[in-house]
């Protein structure tokens, strides 16, 4: 059968056109094609890489974020706490120096009024004495006059006598 | 070795495709047979069969075989429309290494002629052309004025017993293929020029168009065959792909610059078959010569598998070439065979169902040239894989 015995002068047109093809095309189109190609993949992947990257760093630092904030609400508690121990002592010092204070001012003013008391009695003592002492020499000199006019001035004396 | 790895891939993708396929080849045998019978019917007198080439369409009996072969085999000349003198042809050149050297000149020369009828003398030399093949001239003419001897075997089969020389034109194979290499080169140093322009965004225009077929070719054909090693096959894969399917697509268009019959020429895919081959034997590790030479097999059955391994060396080549050939030429020859289904009935009436039928064929011939471009390509990456796969 013709069809199935190659001619020679297209055997050898062929192999030159297909190896010149096989030439030109991987000179000049398939390494750039597949560079390009082989470049764009690896941008593309080292993009994603990178956003995954980015994407991790975020999460870290908005967990660093967390933890400081954290950090910053336990401090601030912790120093409350301390500013109203600290209120609370200097209240109750205070409160404990003004009743020591009050109570020494008390026991001053109750020794004070002790001496003035004792003071007081000695003079009513003296004056009491004084009247007595006088009360005794006018009823001495009326008691031989009059029996009822001896108790009369006595009771009069005995009116005009303030307590002091 | 492990062809499974192909089918289990592309079984499940292909599978519409490849009952369309059968359904063809199915259709094929019968387009054959008939044929055939024509044949057999046709080359009762080879003269006549030759003139009736010329004049396909007159009364005296309309001879399909040749018409379907004139149109399948390769030509001197490139018929852009219309018929002989009353067309537009291409007349291309003839190249010839003669006794006497190099002679070259149009076919214009021949007239239009295909049956040895008319001699054209150049360098002191005398030439004739039949049946698409420049002889050397006999003196005289004989009985039918055809200056070749023609001769009949016992089996009915005419041909020609003058000497030929060398013939190295540029037919209507070798135009077409030059066209297309052209075209190739064309469009993909543009796509390239594209990837420096746009290096690493998006791709525009052709070059989006033809990247997902180059990537289909890389992860789809080599990739899974060569593994890590694909890239430096890569320029000679995609190179087959596109030429094979290029050359495929040209060869359905039915007026110029398709229509010639490139890759449905054993020449050609002789021509890639033997590329694959030679990348296949030169690149080869020793586990490939290992497998070849000293088969994994009991040593009593050594003898039997190494000859066995040899043989399918070169069988799995020619298998490439024979495959490629003969699913476009069959191709070509069916829709050829519908077509003349008119002029065999010679009826208007066949001409719808004809037509739909040749339509049909067609746009299932536009799958095939695909496919078999794909097929191609991925028998090769896997013969290539096959002897440079490390261990197995």
């Amino acid at each position: 059968m013709d069809l199935l015995i190659p001619e020679v002068g297209l055997l050898v047109w062929n192999t030159i056109a297909f190896l010149v093809l096989v030439f030109l095309l991987g000179k000049f189109a398939w390494k750039p094609i597949m560079k390009g190609i082989h470049d764009r993949e690896q941008s593309i992947d080292e993009a994603l890489n990178k956003a995954e990257l980015a994407r991790q760093e975020m999460a870290r630092l908005s967990a660093q974020n967390e933890d400081l904030m954290k950090q910053a609400r336990e401090e601030r508690d912790q120093i409350l706490k301390e500013a109203k121990s600290l209120k609370d002592s200097i209240v109750n010092e205070a409160k404990n120096q003004a009743q020591a204070e009050g109570a020494k001012l008390i026991e001053k003013a109750r020794i004070e009024i002790e001496n003035q008391k004792k003071a007081a009695l000695a003079e009513l003592k003296g004056q009491v004495s004084a009247l007595s002492l006088d009360i005794a020499e006018r009823v001495l000199r009326t008691q031989l006059d009059d029996k009822a006019k001896q108790q009369e001035l006595v009771n009069n004396l005995l009116k005009d006598v303030e307590l002091n | 070795m492990d062809y499974n790895r192909v089918f289990v891939s592309k079984v499940k993708r292909l599978i519409v495709v490849f009952t369309l396929f059968s359904a063809f080849l199915g259709f094929n045998t019968t387009a054959f047979a008939q044929v055939d019978s024509v044949a057999a019917h046709g080359h009762e007198a080879a003269a006549p069969v030759a003139h009736g080439d010329e004049h396909g369409k007159e009364e005296k009996g309309f001879d399909i075989t040749s018409f379907i072969f004139h149109h399948i085999s390769d030509s001197h000349f490139f018929t852009i429309f219309g018929h002989g003198d009353h067309g537009v042809t291409l007349h291309l050149p003839i190249i010839l290494w003669t006794d006497n050297g190099l002679v070259t000149f149009s076919s214009s020369a021949f007239q239009f002629d295909d049956a040895g009828k008319v001699v054209v003398e150049k360098n002191g030399q005398r030439f004739a052309i039949a049946h698409n093949k420049i002889y050397y001239a006999n003196a005289t003419a004989d009985a039918h004025g055809s200056y070749v001897s023609h001769v009949t075997d016992e089996k009915g089969e005419a041909y020609v017993t003058n000497a030929r020389p060398l013939d190295f034109s540029i037919t209507k194979n070798v135009f077409s293929m030059l066209l297309s290499i052209i075209v190739l080169v064309i469009v993909f140093t543009t796509v390239a020029a594209g990837y420096k322009k746009r290096a690493g965004k998006a791709p525009k225009g052709i070059q989006s168009f033809l990247e997902p077929i180059i990537l289909f070719v890389r992860d789809d054909i080599a990739r899974p065959n060569l593994g890590h090693k694909y890239a430096a096959f890569m320029p000679y894969l995609l190179s087959v792909f596109f030429f094979i399917w290029l050359n495929n697509m040209l060869g359905l268009v039915p007026f110029f610059p398709g229509g010639a019959n490139v890759t449905g020429n054993i020449a050609l895919t002789v021509v890639l078959a033997a590329a694959t081959f030679l990348i296949t034997t030169f690149k080869a590790n020793k586990y490939y010569w290992g497998h070849i030479l000293n088969p994994p097999v009991p040593w009593w059955l050594k003898p039997l598998m190494i000859p066995v391994e040899i043989f399918g060396m070169f069988t799995k080549p020619i298998a490439l070439a024979i495959r490629l050939f003969a699913n476009i030429t069959a191709g070509h020859i069916l829709v050829m065979s519908l077509l003349c289904l008119i002029f065999i009935f010679n009826s208007y009436a066949v001409a719808p169902a004809s037509i739909f039928f040749a339509v049909f064929i067609g746009l299932i011939e536009f799958l095939v040239a695909f496919i078999q471009a794909f097929i191609f390509t991925i028998l090769s990456a896997l013969f290539i894989g096959m002897a440079v796969e490390e261990h197995h």
